[in-house]
């Protein structure tokens, strides 16, 4: 690896830009996704901006349980991030329509339709949550520039009130062959 | 002798090699001090470079035909123009050569906003449009101003030569049309309370909103330069006159640095307001104050 690619690598680390979409959500994951850039959480300091257009973003963040009239947006969003791009299903609701499962309005789960990088579980998650998904998308998205395949989903640990990466899951990912378990 | 001087003012100070650095340091300036306004950390030192590679990085959607093309030329020739500007400013002193005027700053200074406006339309985009629209309705607003403060400054001191103005010191009037300067700069930079062209949670990202990768990168690097050239031209013309190069280079920096914090201060500390009350803003107060200061050039030259 030349030192070009090593400073693009390093770049794609340090500079993740968000596109933010509601795929159906109630709006709990949305709050907690723009708390994460709010004073309190400053997710700038991980070089995070939030873009209005897709064609800016590196990184897609999908709330919600993708309805059946949101899929064919979520799709077309997803075609219109260039590469290289992750995705991050924010909340339980992409991961596994959490308390809406089976129901007819429903197109979700959200690996059904886009391949998803990364799952950031809880009902909602916490801003901290969200940000170590980022920083796990940066990262995921760096390895892939350098065409290293990821196959596997990540599950980021559920991260409670308090947690300060001092406790058992120690701010460390988990990966899971099955990242429902997990999220539920 | 002299060729070597204007080759090292257009490539290294205040050129290309002083401005690309300097155009990331003021981007990272002003979303530092928007950042302390509001009580965050902010990004790091290095954060508008990091963005720039790696918005260099990424692939760009299929552009076709002449249209496409056209997408492609505009950041292109927004960021030559800009470069261009700053390169123009006479920071050091004079030395023979090629010196260009202030109507050749203008004009360098107001292409890239002609590039904003003709690529929101472009693009075909219905936000870009509107952004587009803004533009050119807030241009016409600020540029009255704007060229009505030059034409006082360049009046009030018989030149229109930038090297002359740098050499002279700053008479009233002169104070009067910079003030006139600074009103117009938000607007220029499009920063808040004028931020009506790419304002964000509104339209998108305005023009620019279709755009990725690398021409994103230069809409950046253009935004950077314009900050240099802007706050610049301001720097030129209220610095003190000083013997030694690296102490007018000096000076000049640092009325730059504090210029650009001073425009990101007021712009974490307003909202947006709508475009029907920036042009009122534009037309109806400050007009008056950029016809008085061309009226009282004008007297005062007359009466000379």
């Amino acid at each position: 690896m030349n030192l070009w690619n090593k400073l693009m690598c390093y770049s794609r680390r340090h500079s993740p830009w968000l596109f933010h979409m509601n795929g159906g959500s109630c709006n709990g994951c949305d709050i907690e996704l723009i708390a994460s850039l709010t004073p309190r959480y400053d997710a700038e300091q991980l070089g995070v901006r939030l873009e209005g257009s897709p064609r800016h973003a590196d990184i897609l963040c999908i709330t919600g349980p993708i309805t059946k009239t949101a899929v064919n947006a979520v799709k077309t969003v997803y075609d219109q991030v260039c590469d290289p791009k992750a995705v991050i299903a924010i909340g339980s609701c992409p991961a596994t329509t959490n308390v809406f499962v089976e129901s007819r309005t429903l197109a979700g789960p959200l690996n059904k339709h886009i391949p998803v990088d990364v799952f950031v579980p809880g009902c909602p998650p916490r801003p901290d949550a969200i940000i170590l998904g980022v920083a796990k998308a940066a990262e995921i998205l760096a390895e892939r520039a350098g065409k290293k395949q990821i196959a596997e989903p990540v599950v980021m640990p559920l991260v409670g009130p308090g947690c300060n990466g001092a406790c058992a899951c120690g701010g460390e990912a988990k990966t899971a062959a099955n990242p429902e378990e997990v999220a539920q | 002798m002299n060729l070597i001087t204007a080759l090292a003012r257009l490539l290294i100070f205040p050129g290309l090699v002083f401005a690309v650095p300097a155009a990331w340091f003021f981007l990272w300036v002003e979303r530092k001090a928007v950042a302390r306004m509001q009580g965050r950390i902010g990004p790091p030192f290095m954060q508008p470079f990091f963005d720039f590679v790696k918005l260099m990085g990424k692939s760009t959607p299929p552009r076709n035909g002449i249209g496409g093309l056209l997408m492609r030329a505009w950041p292109l020739i927004a960021v030559s123009s800009a470069a261009g500007a700053v390169g123009l400013l006479p920071v050091l002193p004079a030395s023979g050569g090629f010196q260009g005027d202030l109507i050749l700053l203008l004009a360098l200074l107001e292409l890239p906003s002609m590039c904003i406006i003709a690529a929101g339309f472009s693009s075909g985009s219905i936000f870009g449009e509107i952004g587009s629209a803004r533009e050119a309705v807030l241009s016409v607003s600020y540029n009255i101003v704007f060229l009505l403060a030059i034409v006082s400054i360049a009046a009030s001191q018989h030149t229109f030569s930038l090297a002359a103005l740098a050499q002279q010191s700053a008479s009233p009037l002169r104070w009067l049309g910079i003030l006139a300067i600074l009103v117009c700069l938000p607007a220029k930079l499009h920063l808040n309370p004028f931020s009506l062209p790419n304002a964000e949670q509104e339209i998108y990202s305005g023009p620019i909103t279709e755009y990725a990768g690398p021409e994103l990168a230069m809409w950046e690097l253009s935004h950077g330069l314009e900050w240099v050239a802007a706050t610049g031209l301001v720097a030129t013309l209220a610095a003190p006159v000083l013997a030694t190069w690296w102490a007018a280079a000096l000076v000049f920096v640092a009325l730059c640095f504090g210029l650009v914090l001073l425009l990101s201060v007021v712009a974490a500390a307003t909202a947006r307001l709508q475009i029907d009350t920036t042009v009122r803003f534009y037309w109806q107060c400050t007009l008056i104050f950029a016809v008085l200061a061309v009226a009282s050039a004008l007297f005062m030259r007359f009466r000379a």
